[in-house]
C-alpha cells in the first residue's frame, strides 16, 4: 500500500452542469470536499442526487464544468487508478450472475492484482468487516436487500479507495443494521482517512457522521455548511426538508 | 433503427479492439457457447429436419410429374446450404439467443451493474460484449453445419416416404452429392457468420442503450430480435449477390 492511500483526497466540483434530453439536471453544482472529510448530500428525490455521484467518480462527463481530485480533472489519464474511487450504488449494483465472493473480488481478480487465494481471504475479510459471515457462496438473488448493500460496501472496500462514494447506504436497513453502518462509514473515515461523500435520506445519519452537510434541489445546492449551520439556515426550503416528519395534525387531514 | 447503425459500428469497432483479451475472457466464452448450445441445439435440429422436409414436399411432386425425380436432391442440397440453414438458424439464434443478451445486458444496465463495472475501471465491452460476440460467431456456423446435415436428412425422408415422390435414398443422396460442391457449403458459413456478428451486436448495443427501469428491458428485448431479423434478410440479400459475384 502506498503513501498516499492513508490520506484520501480532496475533491471540487466546478460549476457543473448536466441535461438529459434538454432537461437541466445538474445546474452549476459547485463545492469541494476537503481530504478525510465526511460530506453529507440530502435532498429531495429525484433532485439529482445520484446524477452528481456519478460525475464525481466519473461515470458520467458534465456538458460544462470540471470534477477536480486533488486539483487534476477526473478524466486525465491515471487519475481514477492512481486515487482509486469507489462507489456503493443506491441499489447495491451487484453482478446477479456472480456469486457474493466474486462479486466482492472482481475488482481485484479482474485486474490480476492477487492469486486467487490471497483474494479469497481479502473477500472474507472485507465481509467480516460489514458484519457479513460465510455467504461468500451465495448468489445475489438469495440475499435479503440489507445484505446486498452490505456486500456491496465490502466490495467498496476491496479498491481500498481514498474516496468513497455513498448513494443512500442505510436505505433498506432496519434500523440496528443502519446504525451499524453509519458507524463503519465513520470508522473507515477515522481509520484508514478516506474521503467520504454520502447521499442519504436518513436525518439522524446525516446528522451524526458529516462534517458538512449540503442540500440539493432540483440541481441546485440550496445549502452547505457544518451540520448546525444548515439547521439553522432561514431558507424556506431547507427548513421544510428537514423537518419534515410524520406527526400529522389531524385535523389538516380531510378524508 | 437507422440512426443507431452508427452506434452500432462503433461497438464493432471497439469490440475488435478488444480482441486480443479473448484469451483472457476464455472461461466466459465457454459459459456462452454452453448456453447457446443448450438452449438452441434441440430446437435447431427439429426445425431443420423439417424445413429438409417440406422443402422437398413442395418441390418434390412436381418434378416427379416431370419425370425430374433425380433433381431433388440436389435443390434440397443447395437451398439448405445456400440459403435456408444460415438464414433459418439466424432468426432461430436471434430469437433464442439475441433476446436472452439483450434481456441480461438491458438488466444489467437498469439495475447499475454496468455503472458498478466502470466504476471498479472494469470495460463493459470486453467483459461483456467481446466473449459473447466470440461465442455467437462460433457457435452459429457449427450450428448451421448441424442444421445442413439434418436438413438434409429431413429432405431424403419425405422423398423416400412419400408416395407422389418415391424415391430411393441411394437416388436421393447421389443427386445431392452431384449438385453440390464445398463451397457451397463454405458459402453459407461465411454468411451465417456475418449474421452472427449482426445478432451480436445489435442485441448487445440494444441492452446497453436500455432506458427507463424494466419496462425498458421488455422494450429492448422486442427491438433488438426485430431489428437483428430485419438486418439479416438486407444482409442476406446483397451478400448473397456478392458471393454470386465471386463464384
Ligand atoms: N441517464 C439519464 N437520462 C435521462 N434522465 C436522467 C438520467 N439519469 C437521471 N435522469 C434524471 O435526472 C433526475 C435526477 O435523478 P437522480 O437519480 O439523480 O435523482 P436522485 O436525487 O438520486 O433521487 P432519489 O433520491 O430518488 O434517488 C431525474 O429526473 C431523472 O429522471
Ligand atoms: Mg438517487
Amino acid at each position: 500500500m502506498n503513501a498516499t492511500a492513508q490520506q484520501g483526497v480532496n475533491l471540487r466540483a466546478r460549476d457543473v452542469c448536466k441535461s438529459y434530453d434538454g432537461q437541466r439536471v445538474l445546474n452549476g453544482i459547485d463545492f469541494h470536499v476537503e481530504r478525510g472529510e465526511v460530506f453529507v448530500l440530502m435532498g429531495p428525490s429525484g433532485s439529482g442526487k445520484t446524477v452528481l455521484l456519478k460525475h464525481l467518480i466519473g461515470l458520467e462527463v458534465p456538458d460544462r464544468g470540471e470534477i477536480l481530485i486533488e486539483g487534476q480533472p477526473i478524466h486525465s489519464p491515471g487519475v481514477v487508478d492512481r486515487y482509486r474511487l469507489a462507489m456503493v450504488f443506491q441499489s447495491g449494483a451487484l453482478l446477479n450472475s456472480l456469486s457474493v465472493a466474486d462479486n466482492v473480488g472482481l475488482y481485484l481478480s479482474e485486474h490480476r492484482l492477487h492469486p486467487p487465494e490471497t483474494i479469497a481471504r481479502i473477500v472474507t475479510e472485507k465481509l467480516a468487516l460489514v458484519g457479513l459471515k460465510g455467504i461468500e457462496n451465495k448468489l445475489p438473488s438469495e440475499l435479503s436487500g440489507g445484505m446486498k448493500k452490505r456486500v456491496s460496501i465490502a466490495r467498496a472496500l476491496v479498491i481500498e479507495p481514498q474516496l468513497i462514494l455513498y448513494d443512500e447506504p442505510t436505505s433498506e436497513l432496519d434500523p440496528l443494521i443502519a446504525v451499524t453502518i453509519g458507524a463503519e462509514i465513520l470508522r473507515l473515515n477515522k481509520r484508514i482517512h478516506v474521503t467520504s461523500i454520502v447521499v442519504t435520506h436518513d436525518r439522524e445519519l446525516a446528522f451524526g457522521i458529516a462534517d458538512r452537510i449540503a442540500l440539493m434541489n432540483e440541481g441546485e445546492l440550496i445549502a452547505l455548511g457544518p451540520p448546525d449551520q444548515v439547521k439553522a439556515n432561514p431558507h424556506p426550503l431547507v427548513q421544510r426538508f428537514l423537518q419534515a416528519d410524520f406527526r400529522f395534525n389531524p385535523e389538516s387531514i380531510t378524508p | 433503427m437507422f440512426q443507431n447503425v452508427g452506434e452500432i459500428l462503433m461497438l464493432l469497432w471497439r469490440t475488435a479492439w478488444a480482441l486480443p483479451m479473448t484469451w483472457r475472457q476464455r472461461r466466459k466464452v465457454f459459459d456462452q457457447l454452453f448456453e447457446i448450445g443448450n438452449a438452441s441445439l434441440l430446437m435447431a435440429c427439429l426445425l431443420s429436419l423439417f424445413i429438409g422436409g417440406v422443402l422437398a414436399l413442395q418441390t418434390g411432386p412436381v418434378l416427379a410429374e416431370r419425370g425430374l425425380t433425380s433433381f431433388i436432391g440436389q435443390i434440397v442440397g443447395l437451398s439448405m446450404c445456400r440459403e435456408l440453414a444460415p438464414a433459418m438458424m439466424a432468426m432461430l439464434i436471434a430469437g433464442r439467443i439475441g433476446s436472452s443478451m439483450a434481456a441480461e445486458l438491458g438488466s444489467m444496465t437498469v439495475y447499475q451493474e454496468i455503472d458498478a463495472l466502470r466504476s471498479m475501471n472494469i470495460n463493459p465491452i470486453q467483459y461483456l460484449v467481446l466473449p459473447r460476440l466470440v461465442a455467437i460467431s462460433l457457435a452459429l456456423p457449427v450450428l448451421v453445419v448441424f442444421s445442413i446435415l439434418i436438413g438434409w436428412l429431413g429432405g431424403a425422408v419425405v422423398s423416400v416416404y412419400n408416395y407422389q415422390i418415391a424415391i430411393s435414398y441411394e437416388g436421393y443422396f447421389n443427386s445431392l452429392r452431384d449438385g453440390i460442391d464445398l463451397i457451397d457449403v463454405v458459402n453459407g458459413l461465411f454468411k451465417s457468420a456475418a449474421f452472427a456478428v449482426v445478432i451480436g451486436l445489435v442485441s448487445c448495443h440494444q441492452g446497453l442503450h436500455t432506458i427507463g427501469g424494466p419496462r425498458g428491458i421488455g422494450r429492448s428485448v422486442t427491438k433488438a430480435v426485430a431489428n437483428s431479423i430485419i438486418l439479416i434478410l438486407i444482409l442476406d440479400y446483397f451478400l448473397t449477390r456478392l458471393l454470386m459475384h465471386l463464384d
